[in-house]
């Protein structure tokens, strides 16, 4: 039996500028960012411009559902996250039908500055590892399914589970994704020399790469109408693509994101979503990805559809990114709100696309979410107020 | 959609390359992973320059693709956009995440190396693949804890059932350690009637690998 709609129940947000969807959107109203200047030599030799999640408050707050020192700090996010999301929703995570999705590039990779064995790996570092521990704290029966496939790695999880729900195999789906800082993803994009001498400007004039962040995030979906949060939002369709042409550099035609918008704005179960009303970019602020996006969105039509990034409030999250966006965007139909692109002051991009300047009140039905990734990956998704 | 049939698959485990039930190449020597890819690669006359700035997941992830595609080229003819590659493994590019470690553990010793931070993700090898033989169709990375045939067959089933595919490469890629195992099918979705035997189902995904 197919089921037709798949509907949100619930979500969660956690960065540096808070644990709950609602703190993060009041930051974004507010205009903060929480990109600081952090000096911390387990992260990196020099200070750079980070968003770090408050390691306090990560403990008193899993002091409140768990035992801090059983779980790492990648999986304390993951679990607060899914706490979160999931309570008040009616969906049973115990249940047989729901499914648990982990979205991760590099779940406990902290660990290995510390533990290197190679003879003898140390267990936590395997993701299906930490996706366990993640599902025996619920109680929950389904071996996670574990998605790790880059920065877009959230979008995908998102369209897998609203596919594993629509072919009958769950009745919900638990999306969630996370990602920590670390030295080890630090040295890495810092030897790319891809790092933003500041907090990141997504499509700006000035911008000058990216700023790595930590976040967790979880969406929840159901098939069950009686579940679904007010006002109702359904997930229309999904799918993703690769450039075929770099595996560290975004296509310069921007191939593989355009078709990746194509197809989804040409599946059928996008027909109901009507008109895009709002565009949710990848947007790092790396010269090349941002000119990137503005080249698909120009290809695909979609010149004249406010856009923006999230990345200038809490920084790149990698696996957490597609999901934590996903939801800030769900806020912001459900809200009717614009929310500004935080960074941005002038177009930097070839093409005239529309930054969000400022917040501001618009009604919004329909949402696209586009992302990115290392090997070539791009994946999209769109959503919309049923 | 219509029937989902296993055209073909490749195996390459334990110095031993398995096309179609068939072994076309295998070393008796022990060889470290690193030389008997080498070996295949040669073997097979691949010509292809970047196989040798890869790592050793992504150049087994390559070799098992590119010898299934140079037998079922049909591929080559489609638009890009409809074959896809899902892949899973077990230990993600922990290989590789321990050879960039290396270069960062040390405070006095520092120098991260971009060439080893770009294989630092399991789906780096399907961006590889994807660049060699022009495929731009749906992508994945799953982790399973080990080969599991249910969680492959309903992920990639899915995407066909939505009409994203004709063709897929799917299958596990592992390496960690100098252990390695690599078995690929590419799944057609096709109008003909199959055999039983040869429909991309668990039973039967999972009847090969246990062969092997």
């Amino acid at each position: 039996m197919r089921i037709k709609d798949v509907y949100i129940a619930g979500d969660n947000i956690i960065t540096s500028l808070g644990f709950t969807s609602k703190e993060n959107c009041d930051s974004i109203l507010n205009n903060r960012t929480g990109i600081t200047f952090v000096d911390d030599p387990l992260l990196s030799l020099e200070g750079l411009y980070v968003s770090l999640i408050d390691t306090d408050k990560i403990l008193s707050s899993f002091k409140e559902i768990g035992d801090p020192g059983m779980y790492t700090r990648f999986e304390k996010l993951a679990i607060l996250s899914v706490h979160d999301a999931v309570s008040g929703t009616g969906i049973d995570i115990r249940s047989n039908e729901t499914l648990l999705i982990l979205s991760t590039t590099k779940g406990n990779i902290d660990l290995m500055l510390e533990d290197d064995r190679r003879a003898n790996v140390n267990p936590s570092l395997f993701l299906w590892e930490a996706a366990k521990k993640i599902q025996h704290f619920f109680g929950s029966p389904n071996t996670p399914l574990v998605i790790s496939n880059a920065c877009v790695s959230g979008v995908m999880a998102i369209s897998a589970g609203s596919r594993m729900i629509r072919s009958g195999q769950y009745k919900n789906a638990i999306v969630t994704g996370t990602d920590i800082l670390s030295k080890f993803v630090i040295s890495g994009f810092q030897s790319f020399q891809s790092l933003s001498n500041g907090p990141c400007r997504p499509f700006d004039v000035t911008r000058d790469g990216l700023s790595l962040g930590e976040g967790s995030g979880t969406l929840v979906l159901t098939s069950d109408p009686r579940l679904a949060r007010e006002p109702v939002i359904i997930i229309g369709g999904g799918s993703s693509s690769n450039d075929a042409n770099h595996i560290s550099g975004p296509s310069r035609t921007a191939e593989g994101l355009y078709l990746s918008i194509q197809k989804t704005l040409a599946d059928p179960i996008s027909l109901p979503a009507g008109n895009i009303d709002y565009i949710s970019a990848h947007g790092t602020a790396t010269p090349f990805n941002d000119e990137m996006e503005c080249i698909a969105l120009s290809r695909a039509g979609l010149l004249d559809i406010p856009v923006n990034s999230y990345k200038g409030y809490w920084g790149h999250t990698l696996g957490a990114a597609g999901i934590i966006e996903t939801v800030a965007s769900v806020k912001s139909l459900e809200q009717n709100v614009l929310f500004k692109s935080a960074g941005f002051n002038e177009l930097g991009v070839s093409e005239k696309i529309q930054v969000i300047g400022k917040n501001s009140e618009k009604k919004l039905r329909t949402c696209l979410k586009t992302a990115s990734g290392f090997g070539g990956c791009n994946a999209s998704l769109i959503f919309y107020k049923a | 959609m219509g029937n989902l049939v296993i055209r073909g698959c490749c195996s390459i485990k334990n110095n031993r390359v398995v096309l179609d039930g068939e072994c076309v190449y295998q070393e008796d020597n022990a060889l470290s992973a690193s030389d008997f890819f080498k070996n295949v690669y040669r073997n097979f006359k691949l010509s292809y320059a970047k196989f040798f700035k890869m790592d050793n997941l992504s150049r087994l992830g390559f070799l098992a693709a590119d010898i299934l595609i140079n037998k079922y080229d049909e591929i080559k003819f489609l638009k890009p956009e409809d074959t896809g590659i899902v892949l899973s493994n077990s230990a993600s590019s922990l290989d590789t995440d321990f050879n960039f470690n290396d270069t960062i553990k040390e405070n006095a010793n520092y120098f991260p190396s971009p060439a080893l931070f770009v294989y630092t993700l399991p789906n780096i090898m399907i961006g590889e693949i994807c660049i060699r033989h022009k495929i731009m169709g749906e992508n994945g990375f799953l982790i399973c804890e080990k080969f599991n045939p249910d969680v492959i067959c309903n992920f990639v089933k899915d995407l066909f059932e939505n009409e994203k595919l004709k063709y897929c490469i799917t299958g596990w890629v592992d390496l960690i350690n100098e252990k390695y195992e690599t078995l690929l099918f590419l799944v057609e979705d096709t109008e003909k009637d199959i055999a039983e035997k040869s429909t991309f189902e668990p039973k039967n995904i999972s009847d090969i690998y246990n062969k092997y």
